[in-house]
């Protein structure tokens, strides 16, 4: 073999060797893995998602988050397509600021709205609600979103819209149907990152829930604290949690490529 | 049935981009705004488009005003420069939006499509995305969902410059047939005399923001009212110089002189600015082309018909001479070449043509 071929093979194999020991870790008893090193589950089993899929406390911490980060996804696209539209085509006073602005906001840590959040929703009564935590995202997810969308509308001509409104496309209709599809691979690209960002985060996915909305990724850092270490259930519930990202990895990996090479993800 | 503009005027912040500026633009013919890039031609048509709003001034359509109405109640069709499809729709869903947007029956829609698309050779190509297609036919794609819509007013902007040489000499030549017989009111922006001179129907000149002179092609050739127009109609560039009248010779230099006949002998003794086509200076002394003029030959191009020639004239301006046939020229070398004095245009000193 030659050397080209042999190191991304090499490269891959180390990427993918957590992952494996993960998806290896949650076919195994817990006693398994505290007992020593094993490259392959010696006695195979399926308890661990057993418990996942039956178990209303585990199994609806994969629910709640879906529904946060699908609610997360739905706003802020729809929030941040007429955003970026107003930044792509329009100057008014203080627009390059204001777009800067927006992404300051990523550079904060989460942490920080931690408190005012929490503080805000139990005032208002949105405490523990898919809606809180959905909403809690956007302060991140709406930056994010206008950012790598003015950049996909930034490649559409002007003049595309001009020859929409000669033909008579009235702006709703030209933006629905003309434009959206036209800047579809940005859509994508954005949606997808919205969702990863939505679905790893823990932080404020923490603070703001208690039980009717409580995420995945909080369910698995208390289980580890209360019953002591129930590895191979973790492990489980870790394996279930890669699966939705990387679906949608598969839908959008060609608009990321377009992406990238637009300097804009 | 017709287009105009009253007193129309164009501004962004303390900048004039279109002076004050009348037209009557009628169907039937081509109306050709001819200009520089960065003339106004585009600004122009724009407005005429109601996609920039206007300072001043009002657009009537069959005497109506139509300054207030927007952009998708005019009626109208656009041609870009760059070729503007919808990316995500077929070449018949191109075609067909304007018509699907007003709401009309799906049978017609496909006769009015299919049409179109025999008129500008799309027929196969109906099925296929914009970028599945060359510069050309998408091009042809724009202009046939201006074609099929059938509006009242057309507005091409240098649909042909993006085009390469052959290509744009085909649809160019199609052009005037197109739109022949539809009514349709066709403003076709160009910064190429030749074009405008092939297209005939009627020019209007422009020149920093505003319309220098307006009436049929052939004419405005033929008479430039002042030097921005001459200089804008002719490719090469015009040749000007400074000469002095006095009596009935003029005095180009020290060097060249002639005399005048015809309204330039009439003039008032004075400086005038003279203006001579490239093709009215010859190197052979033939027919009119009496005047010598030397000069230092300093740029010599060959287009397989036609020779020209740059020369330098020392102390004046170098000008353009443009003879048919393959001349040898050498770079370097003094050289004679021969002006028609019959052909020359004055201007005086605020440049209006005076003779």
């Amino acid at each position: 073999m030659k050397k080209r071929t042999i190191v991304p093979i090499v490269y891959i194999l180390f990427l993918m060797l957590p992952i494996y020991w993960l998806v290896a870790m949650s076919f195994k008893t817990t006693n398994e893995i505290l007992s020593g090193f094993s490259l392959f589950p010696q006695t195979f089993t399926l308890d661990n998602y057993k418990t996942i899929f039956t178990d209303p406390s585990w199994y609806w911490g994969y629910i709640n988050s879906i529904a946060y980060v699908s609610i997360n996804t739905v706003i802020s696209i729809a929030v941040a397509l007429p955003a970026a539209y107003a930044f792509s085509r329009y100057r008014f006073l203080g627009d390059k600021q204001l777009f800067f602005w927006l992404l300051t906001n990523r550079m904060a840590p989460a942490a920080v709205f931690a408190l005012p959040f929490f503080q805000l929703y139990s005032a208002v009564e949105l405490f523990d609600t898919y809606l809180a935590v959905a909403l809690a995202h956007c302060l991140f997810n709406i930056p994010l979103s206008v950012w790598i969308l003015e950049g996909f509308m930034g490649g559409i001509p002007k003049e595309l819209d001009e020859t929409a409104y000669v033909d008579g496309y009235s702006f709703p209709r030209f933006f629905a149907t003309i434009f959206i599809p036209s800047i579809k691979a940005g859509v994508g690209v954005a949606a997808f990152f919205c969702f990863m960002f939505s679905w790893v985060e823990l932080l404020l996915a923490k603070t703001l829930t208690a039980v009717a909305a409580k995420p995945i990724a909080a369910t698995m850092t208390k289980t580890a604290s209360s019953a002591g270490y129930e590895l191979g259930l973790l492990a489980a519930a870790g394996t279930l949690t890669i699966i939705p990202g990387a679906i949608v990895i598969y839908f959008v990996r060609n608009y990321i490529a377009k992406g990238f090479a637009m300097g804009r993800v | 049935m017709a287009l105009e503009l009253r007193n129309v005027t164009k501004r962004v912040g303390a900048i004039q981009h279109i002076k004050e500026t009348s037209l009557i633009l009628e169907p039937g013919h081509f109306n050709v705004l001819l200009g520089a890039t960065g003339s106004g031609k585009t600004s122009l048509i724009k407005l005429m488009a109601g996609l920039d709003p206007m300072a001043s001034g009002s657009i009537h359509m069959d005497g109506q005003d139509i300054t207030r109405l927007n952009t998708q109640k005019r009626n109208i069709s656009l041609v870009h420069q760059f070729f503007v499809n919808y990316p995500h729709m077929t070449v018949f869903d191109n075609i067909a939006s304007p018509l699907k947007v007003a709401g009309m029956a799906a049978s017609e829609i496909q006769g009015r499509v299919e049409e179109a698309a025999d008129i500008l050779q799309l027929r196969p190509m109906l099925n296929r995305r914009p970028h599945e297609m060359s510069g050309g036919q998408q091009q042809r794609c724009a202009l046939a969902r201006a074609i099929a819509k059938e509006s009242k007013a057309v507005f091409l902007d240098e649909p042909l410059a993006n085009l390469d040489y052959k290509l744009r000499e085909e649809l160019r030549d199609q052009l005037p047939e197109l739109f022949s017989g539809r009514g349709a009111v066709v403003v076709y922006a160009t910064s190429e005399p030749e074009e405008a001179l092939l297209l005939g129907g009627k020019t209007a000149l422009m020149n920093d923001g505003h319309v220098t002179q307006f009436g049929p092609t052939a004419e405005i050739y033929r008479d430039p009212a002042n030097v921005q127009a001459a200089q804008v109609f002719s490719d090469p560039p015009i040749n000007t110089a400074l000469i002095v009248k006095k009596g009935t010779t003029a005095q180009m230099g020290v060097d060249v002189a002639w005399d005048l006949s015809g309204d330039a002998a009439n003039l008032q003794d004075g400086e005038y600015t003279i203006a001579v086509r490239p093709h009215h200076v010859l190197p052979v002394a033939t027919h009119g082309c009496t005047v010598r003029l030397q000069g230092r030959v300093q740029v010599t191009e060959l287009s397989g018909s036609e020779s020209s020639a740059h020369f330098d004239q020392g102390h004046r301006s170098s000008w353009v001479s443009l003879s048919s046939g393959v001349h040898p020229y050498e770079v370097g070398e003094m050289h004679d070449f021969y002006m028609d004095p019959t052909a020359c245009y004055f201007f005086a000193a605020d440049g209006s043509r005076v003779a």
